[in-house]
């Protein structure tokens, strides 16, 4: 038997099958490009204020010559709203794969595992009891406590689990556990809260785009750039991690180590995201799910195409949230949460079948 | 690759693995470990292949196997475990080129691609590469699991039940497969659970119970009545098959 080059007939067509089958795979990375741009043109151009399409592309082109009016929706509120939906689709998405991926659990995600409640009652605390854990003020004290108590949520669920050397399925069980202790803990600052401080805090739990600032955006990008960088580094190691973890050992992989590193890095995306926009909930449970069904789990596409399904989800969720109910701008999260809802309810019937 | 040889002379593992014997597996050739569940077997091949924490004194080709830097060891010997399903989302190809790629990380070459496909072809896959691993049966798993080790070309190969979950006509196949790359000069390590096969391919032995080796050898010198009823605790006939290979039968406890 030899291993060397095949130039037999059945080899050629093997590995004609196989370019085909990554050409087919980049197609689908390309077009779900294609389509994250046409759902980014439709968000800029529709939306409350009824600017005709035309005058919203020349104020972006030429802002000098638009009437300030259109410069200010278009520059001000749709594009920097719309980037931070696509910046923070991409990064529940891109948790949310990983998660999958390292816990070998379709159902885990920032918010199965707690992350997201986390967050919010970390923020709630910064609203209602005006506790900061970071020397910030304002909305920012609510964000930053956001980020602190979703890496505290990702710690504690990682001590836990070694304190009792748990299995991979616990470790989704504990994270659920932890989202129903935060969730507690949020309704008794809900109900201790005055009616002001309450209407802050829908902010946190149904989610928003609606502050977007120049820091949000550069932090979300900048984590999200690094993890995108991270994962295609450790992508063939990832990817054998499919294959289970003993196979994966066997092939070299120092598998506990890269399932924790990975999974801390996932809570510190998430953070930044919960940070910026509250929860929103499902982006990062049904995008991976997309991208899977369509490219497989092969890194190099899955995880470019899932980023790509959360943004385009997200950009989709903003259009339809300003669009539902004319002149009333939804909370997004219950959006997403409307639409991901039925996707959830499948994903878990699909498991029991394939069970 | 007729240095290969594989000599192990000490593992031990807490209270799991206590071996002192000078145990051999030849380059070329099939060994077979052989022994009560329990008793060891997969341990042993783990603490081999450096999954398990053991401490191990063997060499491989007359050097130390635990002075080779860890990325060289994990490329000389690869440990096949006991495999189940697979619900990943991976075609075959990919699961192939997963397994040499964890080994040489980095860009795709056309190199990676033509050592994918002659694995493939190898094992006879040509006709489900592009298939996803879900959809496979058990014995074909097997043979692509089989794929992934020998496109990574290592110097052992260490099989953990391979026949376990196959039917007798899979069973064979693997084995004709593992005869092969034995006869091609690899050292091939394997645990069977069942006599027979064991006796018809194994051209060394190594009988294990209770984390001890009992008795390690040529095979004709292992596969007796007296050494296989003390390490399984039944009765047992030991007759001389057709093919001058042994044929073993069970009696009673």
């Amino acid at each position: 038997m030899s291993l060397e080059a095949v130039t037999d007939p059945a080899g050629a067509a093997m590995a004609d099958g196989f370019r085909r089958q990554e050409a087919r795979h980049r197609a689908w990375v390309l077009g779900g490009l294609g389509l994250l741009l046409t759902a980014l043109a439709a968000d800029l151009l529709l939306g409350p204020g009824s600017h005709s399409p035309g005058e919203v592309l020349r104020a972006l082109w030429y802002p000098a010559e638009a009437s300030p009016l259109v410069r200010i929706t278009v520059w001000q509120i749709r594009l920097p709203t719309a980037l931070l939906a696509i910046l923070s689709g991409a990064g529940l998405a891109v948790a949310g794969a990983q998660m999958q991926t390292v816990l070998d659990n379709p159902l885990a995600d920032p918010f199965t595992l707690g992350l997201a409640s986390a967050a919010s009652f970390g923020a709630a605390l910064a609203v209602v009891a005006g506790i900061s854990l970071l020397p910030l003020a304002g909305h920012l004290a609510a964000a930053g406590n956001a980020f602190v108590f979703s890496l505290l949520a990702a710690g504690m669920i990682h001590l836990l689990s070694r304190l009792r050397g748990v299995g991979l399925d616990t470790l989704v069980l504990l994270g659920i556990a932890t989202m129903f202790t935060f969730n507690a803990l949020l309704g008794l600052l809900q109900y201790l809260a005055s009616p002001d401080a309450l209407q802050q805090l829908v902010f946190w739990s149904l989610g928003s785009l609606a502050r977007p600032s120049g820091l949000k955006l550069g932090l979300i990008a900048a984590v999200l750039m690094a993890c995108l960088l991270l994962s295609q580094r450790l992508g063939w190691q990832l990817g054998a991690l499919r294959l289970g973890g003993l196979q994966a050992q066997a092939m070299g992989v120092r598998v506990a180590p890269l399932r924790l590193g990975m999974l801390a890095v996932m809570a510190l995306l998430t953070a930044v995201v919960v940070a910026a926009v509250g929860t929103i909930g499902f982006v990062g449970l049904v995008a991976p799910h997309m991208a899977r069904l369509l490219v497989g789990e092969q890194q190099r596409h899955f995880l470019p195409l899932s980023a790509l399904c959360g943004a385009t989800l997200m950009c989709v969720a903003d259009l339809a949230s300003k669009l539902v109910v004319p002149g009333l701008v939804l909370p997004i999260g219950i959006v997403t949460a409307l639409a991901g809802l039925p996707a959830f309810f499948l994903l878990i019937l699909r498991r029991r079948r394939s069970l | 690759m007729a240095t290969d040889t594989l000599w192990v002379s000490r593992v031990s593992l807490e209270q799991r693995l206590a071996i002192d014997a000078t145990l051999v597996a030849p380059a070329g050739s099939i060994t077979v470990l052989l022994g009560p569940n329990g008793a060891g077997k997969s341990t042993l091949l783990k603490a081999l292949a450096g999954i398990e924490p053991a401490r191990v004194q063997a060499s491989l080709g007359g050097h130390d196997l635990m002075a080779l830097p860890a990325a060289e060891r994990r490329a000389a010997l690869y440990y096949l475990p006991q495999l189940g399903g697979n619900q990943a989302a991976l075609s075959v190809h990919e699961a192939v080129l997963l397994s040499l790629k964890t080994l040489y990380p980095g860009r795709l070459s056309d190199e990676d691609l033509a050592r994918v496909m002659a694995a493939l072809a190898a094992m006879g896959l040509e006709a489900l590469a592009g298939r996803r691993l879900a959809s496979l049966s058990g014995g074909q798993y097997q043979r692509v699991a089989i794929a992934q080790a020998l496109v990574r070309r290592p110097r052992v190969l260490m099989l953990d039940e391979p026949t376990s979950a196959l039917d007798l006509h899979q069973q064979l196949r693997v084995l004709e497969w593992l005869r092969r790359e034995a006869d091609a000069g690899r050292t091939v390590l394997v645990a069977l659970h069942d006599l027979n096969l064991a006796a018809r391919f194994a051209d060394h032995c190594w009988l294990l119970k209770d984390g001890r080796c009992q008795v390690a050898g040529e095979a004709e010198a292992c596969l007796t009545a007296e050494h296989l009823e003390r390490l399984f605790a039944v009765r047992l006939a030991v007759e001389t098959g057709s093919d001058a290979r042994p044929r073993i039968q069970a009696l009673g406890l």
